[in-house]
């Protein structure tokens, strides 16, 4: 037990190190969320004016959602540096050591979810230059980083899944375009759940991106429903027990391959 | 004790590309083995195999006395792996690539720092430990590969073609590299390799894979000897050899002769021995020579004899069968 702990941690630190040596990556890491919240709060400014918003500053508004947004499009991509990993035999050559084969997708998942964490606190302190806070204070602060951790570990398991079995670049492309924006927008990410057609928000309901965005929207105003909190945080660990296990039988599956 | 014994190792992929159709040999203690054979032969196959990466469909196959499949977790701590893919993390260092790698293989902390400063020392990575992989040379790159598989102290060493792709310098610097290993003592090598050459210089014994089995194994030069004895080319001052082939054939130490315009060749157990008997029979005939040579065959010549197809012609990756 306490080996595998090592040797996740020992390969979390590789991912890190690799991440923040990629300077063009990081700044566009750490500066796209930022950006999607100054593009959308004006591009949508006027849509607070509409019936359905109880708010009057809509980056008040988007900020959770962009955290959500943020947290799921990066971990959506994680699956990648997995491809990198088994085109240059690095899984491979670290499956006949003693390293527990475990370790190899867990520490993705836990690498894609800490960048979630840093990139919630980037969006919500520019939110908070903008004006708008986190009414919920450091209990909202904490739910929202948790949700966002949540939603960047559960699709980081499906992307690196994914990747497992696909092994290919251009698939998951092509797998990730595909489910990428839907997802998005039938979610209450950009604009109030109760101005979505009655089918999008049926659908939405079984949708990760919108369990966080509704769980984390909840936290950042005052009327907050914790039923709704708790539910919805309790679906997204239940998301990424799921997405452990898609990933653990994906590593199955590539194991057999070899 | 044998440190790797195999048999009867058979393996087919997923997709039904049969690998293996019977795979054996042993390598003892401390012996550097070559497992030598064209694209496709199932070289990597057989050390995915030997490694615990790859299930075997039949057979057994033991490594520094473990079993592969019932105690891989034995027989990783035993062995250092060198994939055909190198598996070298290029986005770190050297240094980085080689703490990672013995961290997992559970060197103590103090240890590893020793040992990862006699690996860099050793493998003349010592100036170049700190810097991306990705701006190493493919020679330095090689040997970052060979030190990690080192780093924790394993009694059996795998190399999976350590000098493909490598320029014939890089090359030459790392056969001093595994000749200094293989004078280690208790450190057993299987390597594979396309190259005739190097299996030659390497390995103490060496088995010539094609399609999934071992067609022969031995010593470079009992393999040799079994197959031609050496190669003896006489050329005449002048006119033909037709004359002359059937002088040296009356001397009755020679094999096979074959004649080409001036030339003469003949095949004989112990050269150097029969040259002055051949000679003198010719000065006796009165028959004029402009040179002698005599030259080992090589291995060459022994996977041509024994596969019946020309090494360098040959490419059976994705062969049906
Ligand atoms: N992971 C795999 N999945 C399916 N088929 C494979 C796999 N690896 C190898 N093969 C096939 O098995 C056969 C033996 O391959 P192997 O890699 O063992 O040969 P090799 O002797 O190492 O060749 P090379 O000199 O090209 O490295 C080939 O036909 C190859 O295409
Ligand atoms: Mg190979």
């Amino acid at each position: 037990m306490t080996a595998a702990v090592q040797d996740t941690l020992a390969m979390l630190v590789r991912h890190q190190r690799n991440f923040l040596r990629q300077p063009i990556w990081l700044v566009f890491a750490l500066t796209q969320p930022m950006f999607w919240l100054l593009l959308y709060s004006q591009l949508f400014r006027r849509i607070i004016d509409l019936p359905g918003f109880d708010t009057d500053s809509y980056v008040q508004f988007l900020a959770p959602g962009v955290v959500v947004m943020t947290a799921f499009f990066g971990a959506v991509w994680s699956g990648m540096a997995m491809i990198d990993d088994l085109d240059r035999g690095v899984v491979p050559r670290f499956l006949a050591t003693r390293a527990h084969p475990g370790s190899l997708v867990v520490s993705q998942v836990l690498h894609a979810a800490i960048i979630s964490i840093v990139q919630t606190v980037i969006i919500l302190g520019t939110a908070w230059l903008l004006g708008a806070r986190v009414e919920r204070g450091v209990a909202g602060w904490l739910v929202i980083t948790v949700v966002a951790a949540l939603v960047g570990a559960g699709f980081a398991g499906i992307s690196h899944g994914i990747a497992l079995i696909v092994r290919r670049e251009e698939p998951l492309i092509a797998i990730l375009n595909f489910f990428g924006l839907p997802l998005t927008f039938i979610s209450a990410t950009l604009i109030a759940e109760t101005l979505m057609p009655g089918w999008m928000q049926w659908a939405a309901r079984f949708n990760p991106v919108n369990w966080g965005v509704v769980a984390a929207r909840e936290m950042s105003s005052l009327d907050t429903d914790w039923g709704r909190v708790g539910l919805y945080t309790g679906l997204l660990l239940a998301f990424v027990a799921l997405a452990s296990a898609l990933a653990t039988r994906a590593f199955g599956v590539y194991r057999k391959t070899l | 004790m044998a440190a790797i014994e195999v048999e009867g190792l058979e393996k087919t992929y997923p997709k039904g590309v049969r690998a293996l159709d019977g795979v054996g040999f042993s390598v003892a203690e401390g012996e550097v083995f070559g497992l030598l054979g064209p694209n496709g032969a199932g070289k990597s196959t057989t050390v995915k195999i030997l490694a615990t990466l790859s299930t075997l469909d039949a057979g057994t196959a033991r490594v520094a006395g473990y079993d592969v499949v019932r105690e891989a977790g034995a027989v990783r701590r035993s062995i250092g792996y060198v994939p055909q893919a190198s598996g070298v993390d290029v986005h770190a260092t050297g240094r980085e690539n080689i703490l990672l790698q013995g961290r997992v293989q559970r060197v103590p902390p103090g240890e590893l720092r020793r040992r990862m400063d006699e690996l860099l020392e050793t493998f003349g990575l010592g100036d170049f430990a700190d810097r991306i992989v990705r701006t190493y040379s493919g020679g330095m790159k090689r040997r970052l590969d060979v030190a990690m598989g080192l780093v924790h102290r394993p009694v059996v060493l795998f190399l999976d073609e350590p000098t493909t792709g490598l320029d014939p310098e890089a090359r030459a610097a790392m056969w001093e590299e595994l000749e200094r290993l293989a004078g280690e003592e208790q450190l057993t090598i299987l390597l594979t390799t396309h190259y005739l050459e190097e299996a030659d210089r390497l390995a103490k014994r060496v088995a010539i894979v094609s399609r999934g089995r071992v067609v022969v194994d031995g010593p470079p030069d009992q393999l040799k000897r079994r197959l031609l004895g050496d190669a003896v080319t006489v050329e005449l001052a002048g006119g033909d050899a037709t004359a002359a082939a059937a002088v040296v054939e009356r001397l009755g130490v020679v094999e096979e002769t074959v004649t080409d315009g001036r030339h003469l060749r003949a095949r004989v157990e112990h050269g150097a021995q029969a040259v002055p008997g051949i000679l003198s029979a010719l000065e006796a005939s009165g028959i004029a020579v402009a040179s002698v040579t005599v030259a080992r065959p090589s291995l060459d010549d022994v996977y041509l004899h024994f596969t019946g197809r020309d090494f360098r012609s040959e490419d059976e990756a994705g062969s049906a069968r």
